[in-house]
């Protein structure tokens, strides 16, 4: 088994609650995992993503090569796009609709959400809107991620109990909204792809 | 034993905990600065008292780590690339003392320039130096070698650099811990005049340095990160290091017998191996993170022995870091792209919080300078060199820490007016400080404003020395009190900042104008842990 992610968005969205989800739980599936941040001057507002690599045997290299990434998960439209390169064509591309518009030139939302929609594998979600219905608008991550949650090849079981580990420490609220979010993102989901 | 996920740096951090360090010392810098996070965050570290708090630049935390060797403890330090440029003098001058507890200097390039002015070489240091270099190529790794880096530090009296690049830095791996080694006791040098580099034993220690350095070179000859393994094919033979063993290894996974492959993982380099793999190969191929160390001491000026291909011949760029398609090419392996990047995606450049002070300090300066023109300010290293792009446009250099203020004089010396230094506060106390008394004691005209956000901003929120103190600071150093101007960069007080600008504009010595407004995202965070622990 190997799984190859990479994660996207704009510095100072969260990807790295994402990534840290995804890793706690591999860590329980007792997988060998590598990941990739982005540190330092992007992280004010600039484009972020981070190499997440799962696999039931020992990994060489820290990044995905081109062409074989099996997943994107991004916080943002337009970011999902900068790392097609990255996608395997049967890969799967998953982002939220809404758009992060901090620079003068950000294109047509529908401009952005026809180049995704061209893509064979590709799954577009409101997350804010989720995120909200299920009690937080700040749970949009875990809504995304429970939208990804499918072509993550380990039991939802282990992402759910890693989302448990990591907001723990925040209280019991916390943690209900965002599993909340994580189940409604994979709700829709399913649902978008039957 | 324990396993964890850590970062590189957080393995590095995690290492000298355990190796028995006693003291940490750095400067924040990317991608650097979780090494002395994670340290400060370490609850082993605080049991066992272990230094850790910030210094206020490289120079200063390097010379801190020697103390602390000197005295007989093990010491880390660490920095980014550049900051070992500004720690360069006593690094350099710790090989002629030498050490007494074990020293490791972390040096963190940062190749392709994520985050930075340049993307120098740290090896090159140790080669300057005379000092020994460890790279690691992952996680495990940079854990173990700190061990080693400690012994082989103490047990040739040498301090010993310890090079990694961005990827490591900022990639997470499981991590398998040893048994914590304790502290070492205080102990001075045996020989009390060990770091006095005074001529007369500067020239003995010279030779000493000299002999005892072919003895680390027999001896890390033996080193087991320096691997050869044979390959069944004898026509390429591939020497990696660092980092770039990783991609390397990620392309030839099913093909590895084929290759017969060296990583080299110290300096000085393990010629023996190194002769192993020409002696049965026809060429090879170098792979190495940041510039072509390897490969020109291979090549040398002749370049006539074994065929060699690499950065130097463009089978790998010249500049930038590696990635493993990168590697792939230069292994003459396919790459298959994913689809192209559509037009559709601009590009986004970093840029100010929404609420960042300095977004309203640079609207103010560039009214206030509008009626002289463009050209007239320097700055510096920090969230506020983002001035350089639109829609602020402001800024006129980012060069090194600190020479905002010097270059402004520099240029008041040629004839500028108004001639304007925009520095940080963390940078002007790391180096801003003594240009400004070189402005003072010449009466430069020069108006110096300095960007305070109370914290070292573009790393994180680390502290800030200059905090509180910097209208003393300016005093002190004999700017006059009235020229030592106050503001608050907010949008409400644009008009009134703009004037004071313009005033000290026309102060004909030097003036100081120091814009506070908390780090947006340092205040956020204080008001979430407040809110948390109501």
């Amino acid at each position: 088994m190997k799984n190859d992610i990479i994660l996207s968005g704009v510095g100072g969205q969260g990807i790295l609650s994402i990534a840290a989800a995804i890793g706690l739980a591999a860590i329980e599936n007792e997988l060998f995992l590598k990941q990739s941040e982005v540190h330092g001057m992007s992280q004010r507002g600039g484009d972020v993503q981070s190499h997440l690599r799962l696999s039931d045997n020992d990994i060489a290299s820290d990044l995905i090569p081109h062409g074989q990434a099996d997943l994107i998960i991004s916080v943002e439209p337009m970011e999902s796009l900068r790392y097609l390169p990255w996608l395997f064509g049967e890969g799967w591309l998953v982002t939220s609709s809404n758009p992060f518009i901090n620079i003068p030139d950000y294109p047509p939302v529908e401009d952005i959400l026809a180049e995704i929609t061209k893509l064979k594998n590709h799954l577009i979600i409101d997350s804010d809107k989720i995120a909200k219905e299920s009690g937080s608008l700040r749970s949009g991550n875990m809504v995304i991620l429970g939208a990804a949650s499918p072509f993550i090849n380990m039991p939802v079981e282990s992402i759910e109990n890693a989302i448990i580990k990591l907001f723990g420490k925040k209280g019991a609220d916390i943690v209900e909204t965002n599993l909340k979010a994580f189940r409604a993102g994979r709700e829709y989901s399913a649902a978008f792809r039957s | 034993m324990k396993k964890l996920m850590l970062l590189g740096d957080e393995a590095i951090a995690q290492a000298a905990i355990d190796a028995g360090m006693s003291g940490m010392y750095a400067y924040p810098g990317t991608p650097s600065t979780e090494i002395m996070e994670y340290i400060q965050s370490s609850a082993e570290a605080a049991e066992l008292n272990v230094h850790r708090e910030w210094s206020s630049n490289e120079k200063t935390a390097m010379e801190a780590a020697l103390g602390m060797s000197y005295a007989g403890k093990r010491a880390m330090v660490a920095m980014k690339h550049v900051g070992l440029n500004v720690a360069a003098d006593g690094f350099i001058n710790s090989a002629m003392t030498g050490v007494n507890g074990g020293l490791i200097v972390v040096s963190a390039d940062d190749p392709s320039m994520h985050s930075s002015q340049n993307e120098q070489d740290s090896r090159f240091y140790a080669k300057f130096a005379t000092v020994p270099c460890f790279e690691p190529s992952n996680q495990q790794e940079a854990y173990e070698m700190i061990f080693d880096a400690f012994e082989l530090s103490e047990k040739y009296k040498t301090p010993v650099l310890f090079r990694i690049t961005t990827r490591l830095a900022h990639s997470r791996a499981s991590v398998r811990l040893r048994e914590a080694l304790p502290q070492k006791e205080l102990n001075l040098p045996q020989d009390l005049a060990q770091f006095v580099l005074l001529p007369a034993i500067s020239r003995k220690k010279y030779k000493t340095l000299l002999t005892s350095f072919e003895s680390v070179r027999y001896d890390i000859r033996l080193s087991k990160y320096n691997l050869f393994r044979d390959g069944r094919k004898r026509g390429t033979g591939i020497i990696a290091s660092g980092i770039a063993y990783n991609y390397l290894m990620e392309n030839i996974r099913e093909v590895s017998d084929d290759y017969p492959v060296l990583k080299i993982s110290t300096y000085p380099f393990p010629k023996e191996l190194i002769t192993d793999l020409t002696s049965r190969c026809d060429e090879v191929l170098i792979l190495e993170e940041g510039a072509p160390f390897i490969e020109e001491a291979l090549r040398g000026i002749l370049d006539d022995g074994i065929k060699i291909f690499g950065r130097l011949d463009g089978t790998v760029p010249r500049d930038g870091e590696l990635n493993p398609s990168i590697v792939a090419k230069a292994l003459g392996f396919p790459v298959k792209y994913g689809e192209n990047v559509p037009s559709v995606v601009k590009m986004r450049p970093p840029s100010f919080c929404k609420g960042c002070g300095h977004a309203d300090m640079f609207s103010a300066l560039n009214k206030a300078v509008e009626p002289y023109g463009p050209g007239r300010v320097f700055s510096d290293i920090g969230c506020y060199t983002l001035a350089a792009l639109p829609p602020y446009n402001t800024i006129n250099s980012c060069v090194d820490m600190g020479a905002s203020v010097t270059m402004a004089v520099g240029a008041a010396d040629a004839g500028l007016f108004p001639s304007i230094a925009v520095i940080g506060d963390s940078t002007f106390t790391h180096s801003g400080m003594t240009g400004l008394l070189d402005a003072v004691v010449k009466g430069s005209p020069v108006t110096i404003i300095i960007a305070d956000n109370s914290t070292t901003g573009m790393t994180g929120g680390q502290k800030s020395m200059a905090t509180g103190r910097i209208r003393q600071i300016c005093e002190g150093l004999g700017v006059g009190h009235d020229h030592v101007r106050e503001i608050v960069p907010l949008r409400k007080n644009h008009d009134e900042n703009v004037i004071v600008m313009r005033e000290e504009f026309d102060h004909q010595d030097v003036s100081v104008i120091i814009a506070s407004r908390e780090c947006i995202q340092t205040a956020t965070r204080r008001k979430k842990s407040e809110a948390q622990s109501e």
